[in-house]
């Protein structure tokens, strides 16, 4: 059990920079997931902390000990790959076992402790086979048990869910953050998929083009983006971003499912603390409980959610309202969030309608 | 006028039905007739001459009289079996099918752990070591005899530079078949080495970086991961090997003739000697038969002992 700390990490491939020295504390026993699109440097990351690639500058630290020059079986990580990475001529048991005993461990502990865990991650029948013997999810819980038997200060995970099929990826995930409850130890893990990044994680890292966006709790990343790019990755669909009223230095975001459909009465009947776009509808997805209406509007397309229920006839010709507690600002160069003023008035609406 | 009709329908059913055997039997043979020419080929050029070549080993016959031919039974057998120089023939086979392939293999496998690497300098290394294997076998017979010449010989000059007393190589029955192994190793050893780079990049990556985080000690990946997961590639080479290794002809040819005093002679010079140099064609085809005998067996022992060892993926 240890925290970890990134001090000023920068990973350079060949004059290419992937990672932009980055400062990062992973606190004891967190479920800290890196999410980002590919190339966004955090595979990268977890591969700088797990001793797989040497940092370029900056200073990893796990616990109390600076871990650059420290070899990858030394720092007391365990680390579970995208494809497993399982040792394809071992059977189960060895795969477990290889680890502890290259530690040292006897032969007759090693038995107790990797019946221990099988016993735990369901593996038990199946010790004897060879991993092309297994299913997906068997081979995802043989990694698990390998990386668990060890009892590292630090789990590593690097995409472990992506090549499981979506039911057993969804129950997979909930075992992982009951594991992570029951075990109390640190968990990093990178993914590229927001939802199992806002499901899983309570500490998210936000990451593009090897610098660190933001991070936050799963909610406040939704709910207070910091920037655009957090704005638009977070949440699905993503922010609705458009030109503000007013300044062009300003952009405006609104999330799909803070949006009103009003129908269009031809005036321009302003309303209340409340911004609207007057628009024509050009599909409409059902999702079940929930659709999403594509509008073409005066500033761009915009995406709309609302309950399947109460959205029976709808118009195809519509206003759009955004009810102003609900706008983000953000600076058009920048793509810093600007802070919300006091009241409902936004910085570029002087207290006028559109 | 019935009749007729009924008479002419019968002959058209007839008729029918016999189209419908026709169809049916060139249907049938349609796949046969696709394979044909591979078939063929496969028959007059493997299948007919092993046949023949049986057939023959049970005759005394000789190539310079074709007309007679004399049917003996197993005794062609018997006399090979009989002969020490036979004996002598069968033991240097053996002798020198085991030191080059597994040297071969051994040094192969090493160079590749070693070229195994992206950058320029090793793909230079890799084509230098890969070279020997696309120069045709005379030419290195050749060279390889002026470079073991006693007298003006590099290598001998060589070991002079450094001190040492020149080695026999050729010239004596006691280093002749270790220095022909010596030049088969010098040509095969590209060709394995390449090989087994190709099967040490079909690893994939994140194994190793697996056993790194293990904390496997170098040893213990190359016995307990690297040498299981290259099994078919070694396996592969073993057969590969030691088929062509029973095969040698070219360096004895050129270099030794099968001397000194028979220390070089192997199955196949051997065949060719009976047959060509002493027309005894009932012992050439005896032979043949004996090598085909053996490097059946010797595969199928390979097939029996590592077939279970092998890991596929």
């Amino acid at each position: 059990m240890a925290r970890v700390v990134l001090n000023g990490i920068t990973k350079t491939f060949q004059n290419q920079t992937v990672v932009k020295g980055i400062d990062l504390v992973v606190p004891d026993g967190s479920f800290t997931v890196l999410v980002g699109p590919s190339g966004c440097g955090k595979s990268t990351t977890l591969r700088m902390i797990a001793g797989l690639e040497q940092a370029t500058d900056g200073e990893i630290r796990i616990g109390d000990q600076i871990v650059n020059d420290v070899p990858p079986g030394k720092r007391d990580v365990a680390m579970v790959f995208q494809n497993y990475a399982l040792y394809p001529t071992m059977n189960v048991y060895d795969n477990i076992a290889y680890g502890l005993r290259n530690r040292g461990v006897s032969k007759k502990e090693c038995k107790v402790l990797v019946e221990e865990i099988a016993e735990v991650v369901g593996l038990t029948p199946y010790l004897a086979r060879k991993p092309a013997q297994l299913s997906g999810g068997q081979r995802q819980r043989v990694a698990l048990a390998r990386a668990m038997v060890k009892k590292p200060k630090v789990f590593l995970m690097d995409e472990p869910l992506s090549n499981l099929d979506a039911k057993l990826r969804n129950q997979m995930r909930v075992e992982l953050t009951s594991l992570h409850k029951q075990l109390g130890s640190t968990f990093i893990y990178v993914t590229h998929d927001q939802v199992e990044a806002m499901t899983m994680g309570d500490q998210i890292v936000v990451m593009s083009e090897g610098n660190i966006m933001q991070v936050a709790a799963p909610m406040d990343l939704y709910q207070e983006p910091e920037n655009l790019f957090v704005a638009q990755f977070i949440g699905s669909p993503a922010m609705n971003i458009i030109p503000a009223e007013g300044d062009i230095q300003i952009l405006w975001g609104f999330r799909p499912e803070k949006a009103i459909l009003l129908p269009d009465t031809g005036a321009d009947v302003p309303l209340e603390n409340m911004i609207t776009l007057r628009g024509k509808i050009i599909s409409r997805e059902i999702l079940g409980a929930d659709s999403l209406y594509y509008v073409d509007t005066e500033k761009g397309r915009v995406v709309v959610k609302v309950d399947t229920d109460q959205a029976a006839d709808i118009p195809s010709d519509l206003r759009i309202g955004v009810p102003v507690v609900h706008l983000y600002e953000f600076d058009r160069d920048t793509g810093k969030r600007l802070l919300r003023k006091e009241g409902y008035a936004l910085s570029s609406l002087a207290g006028g309608m559109v | 006028m019935q009749k007729a009709m009924a008479a002419s329908d019968g002959m058209l059913l007839q008729k029918q039905a016999r189209r419908g055997h026709l169809q049916v039997w060139l249907e049938r043979m349609r796949p046969y007739l696709y394979i044909a020419p591979a078939l063929t080929f496969f028959f007059l050029f493997f299948l007919f001459p092993i046949g023949y070549v049986i057939y023959l080993s049970f005759f005394d016959w000789s190539l310079l009289n074709l007309e007679e031919m004399d049917w003996v039974g197993l005794d062609n057998f018997k006399e090979l079996l009989a002969e020490s120089d036979f004996h002598q023939v069968l033991g240097n086979s053996f002798v020198y099918t085991v030191s080059t392939v597994f040297l071969g293999i051994l040094i192969s496998f090493f160079l590749a752990l070693w070229l195994n690497r992206s950058a320029r300098v090793y793909g230079i290394i890799q084509a230098a070591v890969f070279s020997p294997h696309i120069i045709s076998l005379v030419s290195i017979a050749m060279l390889w005899m002026w470079l073991m010449d006693p007298q003006y010989g590099l290598l001998n000059a060589l070991l002079e530079m450094v001190g040492l007393p020149g080695y026999t190589w050729l010239a004596d029955p006691k280093s002749s078949l270790m220095s022909l192994v010596l030049v088969s190793i010098w040509k095969g050893v590209g060709y394995n080495t390449i090989v087994f780079i190709a099967g040490l990049q079909s690893i994939p990556k994140d194994i190793y970086e697996a056993a790194e985080l293990d904390h496997s000690p170098w040893w213990r990946t190359l016995t307990r991961l690297t040498i299981p997961m290259l099994s078919p590639t070694l396996f592969f080479l073993l057969v590969i090997n030691t088929v062509s290794s029973f095969q040698v002809f070219d360096t004895i040819y050129v270099m030794t003739q099968g001397g000194p005093i028979n220390s070089t002679n192997m199955l196949v010079f051997y065949i060719y000697e009976q047959g060509m140099d002493f027309y005894n064609g009932g012992a050439a085809s005896a032979a043949s038969v004996i090598l085909l005998v053996v490097v059946g067996i010797l595969t199928l022992l390979h097939f029996r002992l590592m077939g279970k060892r092998v890991h596929y993926q």
